[in-house]
């Protein structure tokens, strides 16, 4: 049995070898995933700790942040919590803020982030070798560093995949009372909504959600894993999740009668978020802030978001820990996830109209 | 001769009061600040905000503000019968096992409603033990109510809320004794009768500021109604700020929310503005003892509650929490619940001393006008319980940071040093965001407490020609023991509790157990979430514990 425990095992492990390591250069470069240069470093090590905000959660970061400080010698300070206050407080510190780096979980707050002209423009060869531009800001404000895909799930033994193929499809008669789904207050389904509305326009994707809404077979609820576990007890037979909560569960208990299909490989792709990172406008450190997002675009970093919560790498270099790549390779949405934050506030009222709660 | 005598006293005494009221506004002016702030965000009204208003009129407020009446609703009558029925049998009745539940009673307030509510859900929806092993012996079709609507929610915020309403019934209760019940029996009452229109009416201002207490609580709670996924107002306001990129609306709803909680309780405090509560410290008395049926009766109903309010949960997340500890313990644990336990103590002191600022202050002699402004002021500035906490949290960050750049700029100007601000993020900060949170709280037992106090007394005292600061030490605070225990500890816990505030505003490397528990349900990680959960119900139980030992002083003997 896979557990969560053995990944952090897995990743004590790495930290041991590479810490024994650590009097041959640590900087073990590739050529898909370029390294700051050493001068880099040192400039950002001049300048003090890198401060933090941010939404992801202490126990995703901590290792990367503790592992970056090994190599480096660069210390990093942190604050977690909501991304509304997070940059709320961002933005009422202005000139004075503490933070170097904004990590936020999704790209709409990220973009909301730049849209108030908080963040930083960064000129980075090596972020432009190591991020996919489509989960990156066009004007450089910000980075995705892990990938999130929102998929499609089914209970095992009442659905054949070969019924399943497209988010719209979810909306046809075929799944009148099989559907469950998490509440649109979550950020996934805003990000999810948004992107459909740039690409088949508000009038169509309202009524797909409508039709989500008529299909539910239990109220929306307030989290990934009680879809899951919803369409595990047979309340319902198929529904949306990031593939990642999936994982969890397997990892958990690799019986678990529910597995994952990817959705619109026909057509757009499936839907991905990013967790992302970019400078703040006001650094006072933004050597080592931007030396820390390039650091955590390279190999080790990049296998470590996978390996703690089962993300995809931004890196596509990088390969996910096996559990993960046992879902195949996909296809994704190639949309820019900044539609994501710039079409939200649309697809929120949009769904508030489909009664979609 | 004897009228010029009282003039003077009376002089002396508004004299001498001065600097107590100076510092009342100093209180209330740090503490509605952050509220004032909410306010201010009216000045933002654009295109945007006009839009958002439309949309919301036209798809989901009716339905929030319905749902909101009825959470409110079923949470006062249910937190006050629950509360009100306990510590009446707890405090003048005799039945087995009373002198444990008089305290088990209490524990409840240890846990708080996002937990309990995961609990329940974990337990109770179609996935959990119950209705899988239900569907097991009576097939799929078998009924269960809806674990997500308004019922389920009113039961779990009832279950958490109730010991608000208990514990300050029980101390008011436990004062007024068994004479006037006695009293109403000699002149022919039946004992409903005497119950309902003496008992009662005397504990009024203790219940009601129980049930004050309560409802605040309930209609500034994000946390326990969005794992119902249960929408209120409240959830508009977030839907507003997180969804809609508009922290201007969010707070405009805010305000909204506390002009309503504002007028109610106006209404209620004009409504029993005549009446005097005041009464002679009981003396010692007989208990009723409950024989028979009604001992079995009043045995069980409490058994009951104590079970389905903490027995239950906590079983659960000790079940949980073995699953878990062996990749969930660390060190740091032990940081966690010292940060814990330093911020509630540290809060709980500073709250309870600014609430009695304010409460006293209203016991000194003044002219009628001034007295209005100060009861308004008062009363606005316990109004940051009905917030919610990151909105607050929102309101003390826009305001700290301006008072930083104030600050910061004068040094600057005038020393010519560049410095970093340091009210923002610092632990004062933190502390005062919990004062503006919690005056209430603390505020509520004190003013119960202060409006039983026989005034008789006090008007001896001031005519022997106390000053204000020897009538508070030696007059009051002896007789306003418990009221003031109760304040310190009930704060104590909330903040404990409290999740939002604390994880905006902590300094650098204060993580609680709070913010623990935040961090693995913000990833649906309920299991983990299980370990800093049951740590903090344990250490809730070290205050509450306290509560008790000072209560057992004050009891009446039976």
């Amino acid at each position: 049995m896979f557990r969560i425990t053995q990944l952090f095992a897995l990743t004590g492990c790495l930290l041991a070898a590479c810490s024994q390591d650590a009097a041959t250069p640590a900087l073990q470069t590739t050529d898909s995933t370029p390294l700051p240069t050493s001068e880099a470093m040192l400039d950002a090590a001049l300048m003090g700790p890198v401060v933090v905000y941010s939404s992801r959660q202490e126990y995703l970061i901590k290792p990367m942040f503790d592992r970056f400080t090994e190599e480096t010698g660069i210390e990093i300070q942190y604050q977690t919590g909501e991304e509304g206050p997070l940059i709320a407080r961002l933005q009422a510190e202005g000139e004075r803020t503490f933070a170097d780096v904004l990590y936020a979980v999704d790209a709409g707050f990220l973009w909301t982030a730049a849209d108030r002209g908080l963040m930083a423009a960064i000129d980075s060869e090596n972020l432009a070798a190591n991020i996919p531009s489509h989960l990156r800001d066009p004007q450089g404000q910000w980075f995705g560093l892990s990938v999130r895909a929102r998929t499609i799930v089914y209970a095992k033994d009442r659905v054949d995949p070969a019924e399943l193929s497209s988010y719209e499809e979810l909306a046809s008669e075929r799944w009148r009372g099989r559907l469950c789904l998490r509440t649109s207050k979550e950020v996934y389904n805003m990000s999810l909504v948004a992107t459909m509305i740039e690409r088949l326009g508000e009038e169509r994707t309202q009524a797909i959600v409508e039709g989500w809404v008529v299909n539910l077979a239990a109220p929306v609820f307030s989290s990934d894993n009680l879809v899951l576990e919803a369409i595990a007890a047979g309340q319902c037979d198929v529904g949306l999740v990031n593939s990642y909560y999936l994982g969890r569960m397997l990892a958990d208990d690799p019986e678990f009668p529910v597995a994952l299909f990817w959705a619109n490989q026909q057509s757009s792709g499936t839907h991905v978020n990013i967790s992302g990172a970019g400078v703040t406008r006001y650094a006072h450190n933004p050597a080592g802030a931007k030396y820390l997002i390039e650091w955590l675009s390279t190999q080790e970093p990049q296998q470590m978001f996978s390996e703690l919560n089962l993300e995809y790498p931004a890196n596509p270099a990088v390969a996910p820990v096996p559990l993960v790549a046992a879902w195949g390779d996909f296809q994704q949405d190639q949309i820019n996830v900044e539609a994501a934050g710039r079409m939200q506030a649309t697809a929120v009222m949009l769904m508030d109209r489909a009664d979609y709660r | 001769m004897r009228a010029s005598l009282s003039q003077a006293i009376a002089s002396k005494h508004s004299s001498g009061g001065w600097p107590w009221k100076t510092l009342s506004y100093l209180v209330a002016a740090v503490v509605l600040l952050p509220i004032l702030v909410i306010f201010t965000q009216w000045a933002t009204v654009g295109n945007g905000e006009q839009e958002i208003w439309q949309h919301l009129f036209n798809t989901k407020l009716d339905r929030l503000l319905g749902n909101t009446l009825v959470l409110l609703l079923g949470v006062g009558f249910g937190v006050t019968l629950l509360g009100v029925s306990l510590a009446w049998l707890c405090s003048v009745c005799e039945f087995p096992g009373r002198r444990f539940f008089e305290w088990g009673l209490m524990l409840p307030l240890a846990i708080p409603g996002y937990v309990m509510a995961f609990v329940f859900l974990g337990l109770l929806n179609y996935a959990g033990p119950v209705q899988s092993t239900l569907r097991s012996w009576f097939g799929n079709q078998v009924y269960f109510p809806d674990v997500q609507g308004a019922g389920a929610v009113i039961i779990v915020l009832t279950l958490v809320l109730y010991p608000y309403v208990y514990m300050l019934a029980r101390s008011a209760f436990v004062a007024q004794g068994r004479q006037l019940m006695d009293a109403g029996r000699i002149l022919g009452q039946s004992y409903w009768k005497a119950f309902f229109l003496l008992a009662i009416p005397v504990a009024r201002p203790a219940i009601v500021a129980g049930l004050a207490l309560a409802l605040m609580e309930t209609l500034a709670d994000f946390g326990t109604v969005s794992v119902f996924n249960f929408d209120t107002f409240t959830t508009a306001i977030y839907d507003a700020w997180y969804g809609l990129f508009n922290l201007a609306v969010a707070a405009q709803l805010a305000s909204l929310l506390l002009l309503f909680v504002a007028i109610v309780l106006l209404v209620e405090h004009k409504s029993r503005a005549q009446a005097r509560y005041s009464q002679k410290n009981s003396q010692p008395m007989q208990a009723y003892h409950l024989k028979g049926g009604r001992a079995m009766l009043a045995s069980g109903l409490c058994l009951l509650i104590f079970l389905l309010a903490f027995i239950l949960p906590l079983m659960q997340l000790l079940l949980w929490c073995l699953e878990v500890v062996a990749e969930e313990y660390d060190q740091r644990y032990w940081g966690f619940l010292f940060n814990t336990l330093g911020l509630g103590f540290i809060a709980a002191l500073a709250t309870t001393a600014f609430a009695l600022i304010l409460a006293y202050v209203k016991r000194l002699p003044a002219r009628i006008v001034e007295t209005r402004w100060q009861s308004m002021i008062i009363r606005v500035s316990t109004l940051g319980y009905a917030l919610p906490g990151s909105v607050l949290a929102v309101g003390i960050i826009l305001s700290f940071t301006y008072l930083d750049q104030l600050m910061l700029e004068t040094t600057e100007s005038l020393l010519n040093w560049n410095i970093r601000p340091f009210l923002v993020g610092s632990l004062f900060a933190l502390v005062l965001a919990y004062c503006t949170r919690f005056m209430a709280v603390a505020f509520e037992p004190l003013e119960a407490g202060f409006e039983r106090i026989n005034l008789s007394i006090v008007e001896a005292a001031k005519s022997l020609g106390g000053s204000p600061g020897r009538l508070l030490r030696q007059v009051y605070l002896p007789m306003l023991r418990p009221g003031l225990f109760t304040a310190l500890i009930i704060v104590f816990v909330d903040v404990m509790k409290e999740m939002p505030a604390t994880l905006i505003m902590r300094p650098f490397g204060w993580d609680t157990l709070a913010v623990r528990i935040y961090q693995m349900t913000a990833e649906g990680q309920w299991e983990r979430a299980s370990l800093p959960s049951v740590t903090l119900i344990l250490l809730g139980l070290i205050p509450v514990f306290m509560l008790i030992r000072s209560a057992r002083l004050t009891r009446l003997s039976v």
